[in-house]
C-alpha cells in the first residue's frame, strides 16, 4: 500500500478518524472501569471508617453528613452509632501542608472530641521518610488523647507530637488535618 | 537482524535507561522502591507495545506531516486506558505511582520507539521491539529501584531485613541520580570487557 500523501484532505481525515477511534475506545474501557472504580474507592473509604470508631450498628456512609470548617470549606462527618446511639464520628479530613500535594485522613473521634484512631486516606510523600505517617509507630501516639489538652505540634514546635525522623513537614500537615477535623468537631457542637 | 537480537536489543545493547538514558524522570522519580519501579515500567511496557501495533499498522496511512499528532493521540489513548484499569483493579499501586501514569504520555521511550521504530516496520517486529524495550525499561528501573530501597530503607520488595532506617539520601531525589550514574558506569564497564 502507497503511502498517504500529505495532502489538506488526507492530514483532516487521518487526524478526524484516529481522534474519534481513540475516543471510542476510551469511552468503552471508561464504562468497564467505572463500578470497579467506585468499588474499590467505597470500599477504602469503609475500611477507614471501621478502623477509626468502635464497633457500629447503623451505615455510616449513608448518614454521612457535611459540616463547615470556617475556612470556606466543608468537612464530610461519618455518625458511628450503636443502637441509636453515637459512639463516635469519622471524619475525612485533609490538609494542603504536605510534602507533596494534599493529604487526606479519617480521623475518628469520641463524641466529647478524644480520638480513637486515625487513617490515611491519601498521600503523596516521600516513599520511606513522610510515608511512614502511615505507619502505626507515629499514628497510634494521636490515639486515645483530646486535643483539648493534647496540644496538636511537634515537639519542634513546643508541642508533645514525636515528629517522623527527616519528615518535620509530612508530620506538621499531619498534625493540620487531625486539628482541623477536631476544631470542625468541636464548632459543630455535635452531641 | 533476526526477532530474537530484536527483542533482546532492549536488555543491555541498546537499553532505553542505562544505554540511551531516554525517559529519565519516570526513572528518577519512582524508583524509591522496587515494587514502584516494576510497576511503572510494567504499565509502560503495555503502553509501548500498543501503541507500537498500532502505529505500524496504521503507519501506511497517516500522512507524514501530521504523523507526530497522531502518534501523540494513540499513545495517550493507551496511556488512560492504563491508568483507568490500574485505579479499577491495582488501586494500591496506582496511588503511589499517582502522577507518573498519566505522564507515560510524554515518555521519550513511547514517542521514540514510535517514530525511529514502529513506524518504519512491520506489525510483529515492532510488537516485539515494544515487548524488549519495555521490558528493558522495566529492568533497569526494578534493578535501580532494588539498589535504592535495599540501601535507603534496608528493605526489598516491601519486606524489611534491617530494623531502623537506611541511608536516607538514596530514597531521596539526588540518590537516584547517584544509583542510576553506577549503574550505567557497570553496564559500560561490562562492555568494555566484553569487547577485549
Amino acid at each position: 500500500m502507497a503511502k498517504t500523501e500529505s495532502t489538506f484532505r488526507n492530514m483532516a481525515l487521518a487526524l478526524t478518524l484516529i481522534a474519534l477511534a481513540a475516543s471510542t475506545c476510551l469511552g468503552f474501557v471508561y464504562e468497564l472501569t467505572k463500578k470497579p472504580i467506585e468499588l474499590s474507592n467505597l470500599n477504602k473509604k469503609l475500611d477507614a471508617i471501621k478502623q477509626v470508631v468502635p464497633e457500629f450498628t447503623n451505615n455510616p456512609n449513608e448518614e454521612m453528613f457535611r459540616l463547615p470548617t470556617g475556612e470556606g470549606d466543608s468537612l464530610e462527618i461519618y455518625p458511628a452509632k450503636k443502637d441509636d446511639v453515637i459512639i463516635g464520628y469519622a471524619i475525612n479530613t485533609y490538609t494542603k501542608n504536605g510534602f507533596s500535594g494534599n493529604i487526606n485522613l479519617m480521623a475518628g473521634f469520641k463524641p466529647d472530641g478524644t480520638i480513637i484512631n486515625i487513617s490515611v486516606l491519601q498521600q503523596k510523600e516521600t516513599p520511606g521518610l513522610g510515608t511512614k505517617m502511615t505507619e502505626p509507630a507515629f499514628k497510634d501516639q494521636f490515639n486515645e488523647k483530646n486535643p483539648s489538652e493534647f496540644i496538636l505540634k511537634v515537639i519542634k514546635d513546643g508541642g508533645p507530637v514525636d515528629a517522623i525522623t527527616a519528615a518535620t513537614i509530612s508530620s506538621r500537615a499531619f498534625c493540620d488535618a487531625v486539628q482541623r477535623a477536631y476544631n470542625t468537631l468541636k464548632k459543630g457542637d455535635l452531641k | 537482524m533476526n526477532q530474537l537480537q530484536n527483542f533482546n536489543k532492549g536488555f543491555i545493547r541498546e537499553n532505553p535507561v542505562l544505554v540511551l538514558v531516554l525517559g529519565m524522570c519516570p526513572t528518577l522519580a519512582t524508583t524509591s522502591s522496587s515494587l514502584n519501579g516494576l510497576g511503572m515500567g510494567i504499565a509502560t511496557t503495555f503502553v509501548l507495545v500498543g501503541s507500537n501495533v498500532v502505529i505500524s499498522l496504521l503507519s501506511n496511512l497517516i500522512p507524514d506531516k501530521v504523523r507526530i499528532p497522531t502518534f501523540i493521540v494513540i499513545i495517550a489513548s493507551f496511556v488512560t486506558i492504563v491508568d483507568l484499569l490500574m485505579q479499577a483493579y491495582v488501586p494500591d499501586l496506582y496511588e503511589k505511582l499517582g502522577i507518573f501514569i498519566p505522564l507515560i504520555v510524554v515518555n521519550c521511550i513511547v514517542l521514540g520507539r514510535a517514530e525511529a521504530f514502529a513506524s518504519k516496520n512491520s506489525v510483529f517486529s515492532s510488537l516485539i521491539d515494544g515487548l524488549g524495550m519495555g521490558l528493558g525499561f522495566t529492568m533497569a528501573l526494578g534493578i535501580l529501584g532494588a539498589f535504592r530501597e535495599i540501601l535507603g530503607s534496608g528493605a526489598i520488595f516491601g519486606y524489611k531485613f534491617i530494623s531502623g532506617d537506611g541511608i536516607l539520601v538514596f530514597i531521596l531525589a539526588p540518590g537516584a541520580f547517584i544509583a542510576l550514574g553506577y549503574l550505567i558506569a557497570l553496564i559500560n564497564s561490562l562492555k568494555e570487557l566484553k569487547k577485549d
